[in-house]
């Protein structure tokens, strides 16, 4: 069997082996959903379609969707785990509203899934998996395969899972082992369907199983076992084309790249741009834990990960070695904001810099681990006690986490302080093309430690004073122990102005509060541009986070019915951008999608008293485009 | 050991990385401007005396050490030292310190906390600070009160004890922290007392010999909330027989004379006091602060009857040596940079999947 096993791993490249006869119709954009029980492995193979799609040129986004519980109970609605990939030859922005093709690996995966389809759209069913018990566990009473339910799409009955044993059948493999390789065997049919290379999937295939060689070409064999099913069979008479999205990407190297990713690769890159070694102080939390597992992977990079006992010893940690002088971050989410708030509020009065990484998700309290919202916020803005003004960065799409950490980065090195970058589920998880960026191109983020006495008193000795600011950035030295002479100490009670002895003294605290938020207030950040082509619209709509996908999309379709609308997006929230009165107050309307319950919007109306308008939805998933371009036309209608 | 040879550094393993003054320091070197103020007649005064008279003899740059604290009384000692100095957030010293002396190993870091900000508050901070073996030195200020706060329980005070929170008595049992650390695996744990500045410098020394933390409880007297708590272990009528004095290696011998001993009971396995006769001398315990096992060290805590206070154990009960955290995770950053090589940043970004778009 080796010998026969090693033969095929050397056959030639399955795309050379497509046999002329079937039809190919060419599409501009196909959105694909994998969904199946959330042990049957539809995370990895959306990754794998995903990095095929990337790796063919393809723009593409994409939307992972999966319970908060590793193990649901098997063949049940809340066990569905999936994975939709938006990939077209142009430019796309949101991961799409509703699936052209549907592969549905179970009875769940069907019902849970079949309300999003649009009539037409093609299902791919695992046949084997419609028994009489599983449909009835989901509530089918009758077969939806048999009851005519399904008649306005194009259904594939295909038995994927006998298919697939049947395929691996020459492996000294359990039936249940085999089994597991039939989201493998998905993965075969649906590249064979869209022309997707599959050299990618096997080479990672073989590193993925490098140490158990015979499932690494279990699962090639299945891989190729769907291709060559969709090749061979009847039911199969299409298949499509999508072109590379040559005219959409300015020229560079691209790779595909998650949120997360992206943000741990950001840390990292500010690390190296600032000479600063990378601490990361963190407890394990979703969806943010991922950056705690790839930054731990970087050691040879300086980077000290430190999986503290709770959240509070996390951003302790951080902010200890932020007073040694290192790039200090946190990473959580939500409820972890909620138990660090005390210690930011202790970063903002020592006026160290940190970096606090909320990759918010579905709240209050537990809410939705998994799932995506931006109702933070004001957590970010707010949530400490006493006035503890903090920057907030947030970045738009899944690459842009890269340059916010970067960003951040900036804020708090330049003017020592704690600086919130509020990512999200749907940023952290979802990919998209991302052009790899050269490292001269990158900002410069060395800091000078302060080295010398900054204080001659009248009898000319001299002193160092921890508070005696920077009068264009109000940012305080930043001496680390080890310099000699600086000693000094600083705490959470306030200071003297200069000095930073303690003081109780009433003109003292109010010059130091005003100074700090002075000091926030004055932080350098971009102008805010805005989209209006015809410069005609009177409305403006304004996201801020991960809504930009969304909101642009739908921006697009409002325009293409001959709609006017300008777009803005924030990625600076506190300080705003210092244009953005300006802009705001050029629209006569102005409208604030969010997901959440209108907490930019609350914002925005206190401080630039602005009768700006709220469209929310706090459903765990994005704005779908089409939505929200309904809701768009509809804000302009009223206003006309 | 002949006289001849030197004589080693007894801080070379915990503080080799942390550079040796120039000049000989005195006390004052270690005094900041900052005027001292606590409650005259404060237990404080007398452990701050200690340590700014210790570090000297440490020889160690004054500007690599850290004083790391919480809130409460005590909290405010770094403001009085003349070092680095942080004085932070209720009960979080020990999470703060961890990230310093992981991230900064040129510096000697203590942590300065109180028995309400270690034990209550801080309590998860501080037991994780032991489990993991950073190289810290943590000395709790234990005088069984709230001070700062004026005068409530604490988790050390005795049940029934009567506060402004707690008119009718306090309800619940109090840590013992010399047990609390023992079982969170600590790698050293000492008790001393504020009025003893011989006994209090001597575990002050060993715990800075000590690679790895180390927590000193130092019983310390607030004399307005809760004046006299220690005094059964000070009054000179009484403390030889509430007392037990440990010694690596000596017989666990006290009392007027040496009269009282601790053996071991061979049928339970428990410790007790007994008054040593000729037969039962060869029985009495020899402390050993090194044994693999914690389980004697925390038989001899238990000895201490919580509310009076008698039978109380001081000096090391236990110093061993563990792996140090920050020189394990310095050795997987070199172990990463060995096998890897130095980090390269473009390799990184680009990883193994890209493709190129011409112009």
């Amino acid at each position: 069997m080796a010998s026969q096993v090693s033969s095929s791993a050397d056959q030639a490249v399955l795309g050379e082996q497509r046999e002329p006869g079937k039809e190919i119709r060419r599409l501009d954009r196909v959105i694909i959903r994998f969904a199946g029980d959330s042990g049957d492995g539809m995370q990895l193979t959306g990754d794998r379609f995903t990095s095929e799609t990337a790796s063919f040129g393809n723009d593409l986004s994409t939307l992972p969707n999966f319970p908060a519980e590793i193990r649901a109970p098997a063949g049940t609605l809340p066990g569905v785990s999936s994975f939709q990939l938006h990939f077209a030859d142009h430019d796309i922005l949101t991961p799409g509203d509703r699936p052209d093709v549907l592969v549905a690996m179970n009875p769940a995966a069907l019902k849970a899934n079949i309300g999003d389809l649009p009539r037409g759209a093609e299902v791919i069913v695992n046949t084997d998996e419609f028994t009489k018990r599983a449909m009835a566990k989901v509530g089918y009473d009758a077969s939806p395969l048999d009851d005519g339910s399904l008649s306005a799409y194009a259904v594939h009955e295909v038995p994927l899972t006998s298919l697939t044993v049947e395929a691996l059948k020459e492996f000294e493999l359990t039936r249940k082992e085999a089994e597991r390789s039939k989201n493998m065997f998905a993965l075969g049919l649906l590249s064979w369907m869209y022309h997707r290379p599959t050299e990618g999937t096997e080479t990672f295939l073989r590193k993925k199983f490098a140490k158990k060689p015979q499932l690494a070409q279990a699962n090639i064999a299945a891989f190729r076992a769907g291709w060559n099913f969709g090749e061979t069979t009847e039911d199969f008479a299409v298949t499509y084309e999508v072109a590379p999205a040559a005219d959409t990407f300015p020229p560079g190297t691209y790779r595909n790249i998650s949120g997360n990713l992206a943000l741990a690769y950001g840390l990292v890159t500010a690390s190296r741009r600032s000479g600063l070694p990378l601490f990361l102080g963190s407890y394990p939390i979703t969806p943010a834990s991922d950056i705690l597992h790839e930054l731990s992977k970087h050691k040879n990079f300086g980077v000290r990960t430190f999986q503290a006992e709770d959240e509070i010893a996390g951003i302790g940690a951080a902010l200890g070695a932020a007073f040694g002088g290192s790039l200090a971050v946190t990473t959580t989410s939500g409820p972890g904001i909620a138990l660090k708030s005390e210690t930011i509020g202790l970063a903002v009065s020592l006026e160290l810099p940190l970096l606090v990484v909320d990759i918010q998700r579905g709240g209050p309290s537990t809410g939705l681990p998994t799932k995506t919202e931006q109702a933070d916020l004001l957590q970010a803005m707010y949530g400490r006690n006493g006035e503890a003004p903090v920057p907030v960065v947030a970045p738009a799409t899944p690459g842009e986490c890269f340059t916010a950490a970067l960003e951040a980065a900036r804020i708090a090195l330049t003017y020592r302080t704690p600086v919130f970058l509020l990512s999200d589920g749907y940023l952290a998880n979802g990919s998209e093309p991302w052009r790899i960026p050269d490292l001269d191109e990158l900002p410069d983020l060395r800091v000078d430690f302060a080295t010398e006495p900054n204080h001659t008193a009248d009898d000319g000795t001299q002193s160092f004073w921890p508070y005696l600011r920077d009068p264009a950035t109000l940012a305080r030295p930043w001496a680390i122990p080890g310099t000699p002479g600086l000693e000094h100490r600083i705490g959470g009670i306030e200071k003297q102005d200069g000095t930073g002895n303690i003081s109780y003294d009433p003109a003292n605290h109010d010059l130091m509060v005003r100074t700090r938020q002075a000091k926030v207030d004055g932080i350098t950040v971009p102008d805010i541009t805005v989209d209006d082509p015809t410069d005609q619209a009177t409305t403006l709509v304004l996201g801020w986070g991960s809504t930009y996908g969304p909101i642009t999309a739908a921006v697009r379709r409002v325009r293409g019915a001959g709609r006017q609308i300008a777009q803005a997006h924030l990625r600076h929230i506190n300080p705003f951008p210092a244009n953005l009165e300006k802009v705001l107050k050029a629209y006569d309307h102005v409208i604030i999608p969010e997901m959440n319950l209108g907490q930019l919007a609350t914002l925005i109306r206190a401080r630039y008293l602005v009768d700006a308008r709220s469209y929310t939805q706090v459903t765990g998933l994005p704005f779908k485009a089409e939505q929200l371009a309904h809701a768009l036309k509809e804000a302009i209608d009223v206003v006309d | 050991m002949s006289s001849t040879e030197p004589q080693p550094n007894p801080y070379a393993a915990a503080l080799s990385l942390v550079p040796a003054a120039d000049t000989k320091q005195t006390m004052k070197d270690f005094k900041s401007d900052q005027e001292v103020r606590w409650c005259p007649g404060c237990g404080d005064y007398a452990i701050l005396a200690a340590v700014q008279g210790f570090l000297p003899e440490l020889g160690l740059k004054r500007e690599n050490i850290v004083f790391v604290s919480g809130i409460g009384c005590s909290s405010r000692f770094p403001y009085y030292m003349n070092t680095y100095g942080m004085h932070s957030i209720h009960g979080r010293a020990p999470a703060i310190a961890t990230g310093l002396a992981t991230s900064r190993r040129d510096l000697s870091v203590w942590v300065i906390t109180g028995d309400g900000d270690a034990l209550s508050i801080g309590g998860n901070h501080l037991i994780h600070a032991l489990r993991r073996n950073v190289n810290l030195k943590i000395l709790l200020f234990n005088n069984r009160i709230y001070g700062l706060t004026k005068g409530q329980y604490s988790p050390t005070s005795e049940v029934g004890k009567i506060t402004k929170s707690t008119p009718m008595g306090s309800l619940d049992a109090p840590f013992n922290p010399v047990s609390l650390a023992l079982g969170a695996e600590a790698s050293f744990v000492a008790r001393t007392i504020d009025s003893d500045r011989k006994h209090l410098t001597d575990v002050l020394r060993q715990a800075a010999a000590h690679h790895g933390t180390a927590l000193v409880e130092i019983y310390q007297n607030c004399n307005i909330f809760n004046d006299g708590a220690f005094d059964s272990l000070k009054d000179r009528d009484t403390a030889d027989e509430a007392l037990i004095r440990l010694e690596h290696g000596a017989p666990i011998r006290f009392g007027t004379g040496g009269e009282k001993g601790v053996i071991r009971d061979r049928a339970t396995g428990e410790l007790t006091v007994v008054t040593v006769t000729d037969e039962t001398a060869d029985q009495v315990l020899v402390h050993d602060a090194h044994a693999p096992s914690p389980a004697t060290a925390f038989a001899l805590s238990r000895l201490a009857d919580p509310d009076t206070l008698h039978h109380t154990p001081i000096g090391v009960l236990r110093t061993v040596d563990r792996p140090v955290y920050d020189t394990a995770m310095a050795e997987q950053l070199d172990a990463a940079v060995e096998q890897n090589g130095e980090g390269d940043l473009a390799a990184l970004l680009a990883g193994t999947d890209t493709w190129t778009v011409v112009g």
